[in-house]
């Protein structure tokens, strides 16, 4: 087996938060292999955002102590500078998409521009890759967007939207934070399964992020359960749906299941 | 863009007959002789009396005097200045483009400089550096403009002799042109700077404030996940919308200093509206105060709308809104 594209050892974000010591992440393993799918699974509070902002290198800027390691291809990612870093993020690297694309849009620049941006200049005109991507996104239908401001659109054509600027950079590996929690459900799906439909097309790992298990029974190839920023089970999604060995798991299925049955 | 002015306008016109309206109201509320209280401490000669008292309807019922007052500021006659033996109007006209030039060079150097620094201390990597740039401009805002005035007077006219203490330009002049330009930026170039650093000042604790506050958007953790640089991040994402806030701030301010920067005018003997509002109040010649009043009222609500429709022009969600 070739090395991991992600692999976390042993991390730990802790944040310092006033006075206090935050250990929003503390001690976490997690590995993604090429073209794979990960969940990370957890009640909110348990570290999962901050696991992946730590991994991304997007962390606020807040005084934290991190420790541990993270390597994207063998490369140190938690030691690596900002040079070296916007070259990953800028191609063939990893992105991000965030669970609220409307706080996380430039609500004053056009969304023509802001995928524009995302794109390198090393690979010719930007206008048809814009136009490209948001054909793969699924908003070649919609007229004019590239003029359009994010206010002027849904729920579901701006989370397509920061998609689409995360794929501008044709990442290897793309963290997705709740990608479909604060949307309407039936267009949950939708988005759900535009990004499984990418990650099948381009062979683009993903790590989702989500607290609704049924997302990771969907598409999941692995799954990590997170509780107060460790993981306390992980596995094939498979075999750990079908026997739990952790209680919080055991519980987490077993509240899902119970919401299941309540949905039409 | 013009649906956003119109609505705002169509507000400002109300206010402005209201402020007309109580200043006329304030005027007539002056104890004692009415037609005295309109000319000042002069004695008033009888045809000259008669003359106001029929202009004014000043022996009508108060409604009949404030419509004909409003009639008369309307149509631009703000009355006569019985000190200066001149209309108001004409008065106020002479000296608002001196202080429109004071302000408006003013502000050309405090916006920018306010900007600067205000993105500087605002995307400080060193906490130290940060503080280092608040601290010395609470401290520059602190100064009075008026004591700031007088320091830049002592050390660049009284000791260097580089540039004149106060005016807005020589008795005799024999330039020319370009030349002649010059030697007017010299004498503008003091007030300029002491009112410039002030507002400088101010523009740059609202701009930290507010590049701070943008930095904590999501937009910038996605600006930070395209790879962007930091001056990209600062140019593209940061300016445009920390700006908004420090358009308002500007905005209100420069409408205000459209009133006549009165300390300041003081100072340098600066011939503009603010001069003349000191030396009015002094006189007691109230038609001019209301007049100045008047026209500061117009020219804050102006600017008011101005800053409505740039406003609009940098954040497209305001020029969707109904
Ligand atoms: N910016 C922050 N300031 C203070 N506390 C934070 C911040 N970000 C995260 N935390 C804390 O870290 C812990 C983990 O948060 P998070 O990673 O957002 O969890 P999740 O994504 O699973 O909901 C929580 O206890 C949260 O309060
Ligand atoms: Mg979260």
């Amino acid at each position: 087996m070739t090395a991991p594209l992600l692999d976390i050892t042993g991390l730990k974000v802790h944040l310092h938060v006033g006075e206090r010591i935050v250990r929003a992440v503390d001690g976490v393993d997690l590995q993604v292999a090429h073209g794979t799918c990960v969940g990370v699974v957890g009640e909110s509070g348990s570290g999962k955002s901050t696991l992946a902002r730590a991994a991304a290198r997007l962390l606020p800027n807040l005084p934290a102590t991190i420790s541990g390691t993270a390597q994207f291809e063998g490369r140190d990612l938690l030691g690596m500078n900002e040079r070296a870093l916007r070259g990953l993020r800028r191609r063939h690297g990893f992105s991000m998409i965030f669970q609220d694309p409307l706080g996380y849009l430039n609500p004053t620049q056009r969304i023509g521009a802001q995928i524009g941006e995302a794109l390198s200049d090393e690979d010719g005109a930007k206008t048809p890759r814009i136009a490209a991507l948001l054909d793969e996104v699924g908003l070649a239908g919609a007229r004019d967007i590239v003029r359009r401001y994010p206010h002027e659109l849904s729920g579901g054509m701006r989370q397509r939207v920061m998609i689409a600027i995360a794929l501008a950079s044709a990442p290897k590996l793309l963290f997705a934070d709740e990608p479909t929690t604060a949307l309407d459900v039936t267009v949950q799906l939708q988005v759900l399964q535009a990004l499984y439909r990418l990650h099948r097309e381009r062979q683009m790992a993903i790590v989702i992020i989500t607290h609704d298990l049924a997302v990771v029974a969907e598409i999941c190839d692995a799954c990590h359960v997170m509780q107060s920023g460790r993981v306390v089970e992980s596995g094939p999604t498979a075999s750990l749906f079908a026997n739990p060995q952790h209680p919080y798991t055991a519980r987490l299925l077993e509240l899902s299941r119970r919401r299941a049955g309540v949905r039409p | 863009m013009l649906r956003v002015a119109g609505r705002r306008a169509v507000w400002a016109l109300p206010l402005l007959l209201t402020i007309i309206v109580v200043m006329f109201c304030l005027l007539r509320a002056i104890p004692g002789d009415p037609v005295q209280a309109m000319v000042g401490d002069f004695p008033v000669p009888p045809a000259y009396r008669a003359l106001i008292e029929e202009k004014y309807h000043l022996n009508d019922p108060l409604p009949t005097q404030i419509v004909t007052y409003l009639g008369n500021i309307v149509s631009g006659d703000f009355g006569y200045s019985y000190q200066n033996q001149r209309p108001v109007i004409g008065l106020i006209l002479e000296r608002a483009p001196r202080t429109i030039l004071l302000a408006s060079a003013s502000f050309a150097i405090a916006i920018p400089l306010g900007l600067l620094l205000g993105v500087l201390a605002g995307t400080a990597r060193r906490p130290l550096a940060d503080k280092l740039l608040t601290t010395s401009a609470l401290i520059a805002y602190a100064i009075p403009t008026f004591w700031l005035g007088q320091l830049l007077v002592i050390v660049f006219a009284l000791q260097l002799g580089w540039l004149p203490t106060q005016g807005i330009g020589p008795m005799i002049s024999r330039a020319h042109g370009f030349a002649w330009i010059l030697e007017r930026l010299r004498y503008l170039a003091l007030p300029a700077l002491a009112f410039a650093i002030h507002e400088g000042m101010r523009i740059a604790r609202i701009s930290r404030a507010s590049v701070i506050d943008t930095l904590g958007q999501g937009y910038i953790v996605t600006a930070r996940a395209k790879g962007l640089t930091r001056g990209a991040i600062i140019r593209r994402h940061i300016l445009r919308n920390a700006s908004l806030p420090v358009v308002t701030i500007a905005g209100y301010a420069f409408g205000h200093a459209l009133g006549g920067a009165v300390l300041l005018e003081t100072v340098f003997a600066w011939p503009g509206v603010g001069l003349l509002l000191v030396d009015s109040i002094r006189l007691r010649d109230n038609m001019t105060v209301i007049g100045i009043v008047i026209v500061s009222a117009i020219a804050v609500v102006v600017m008011n709308l101005v800053v409505d429709v740039v406003y609009a022009l940098l954040d497209p969600r305001i020029r969707t809104a109904r």
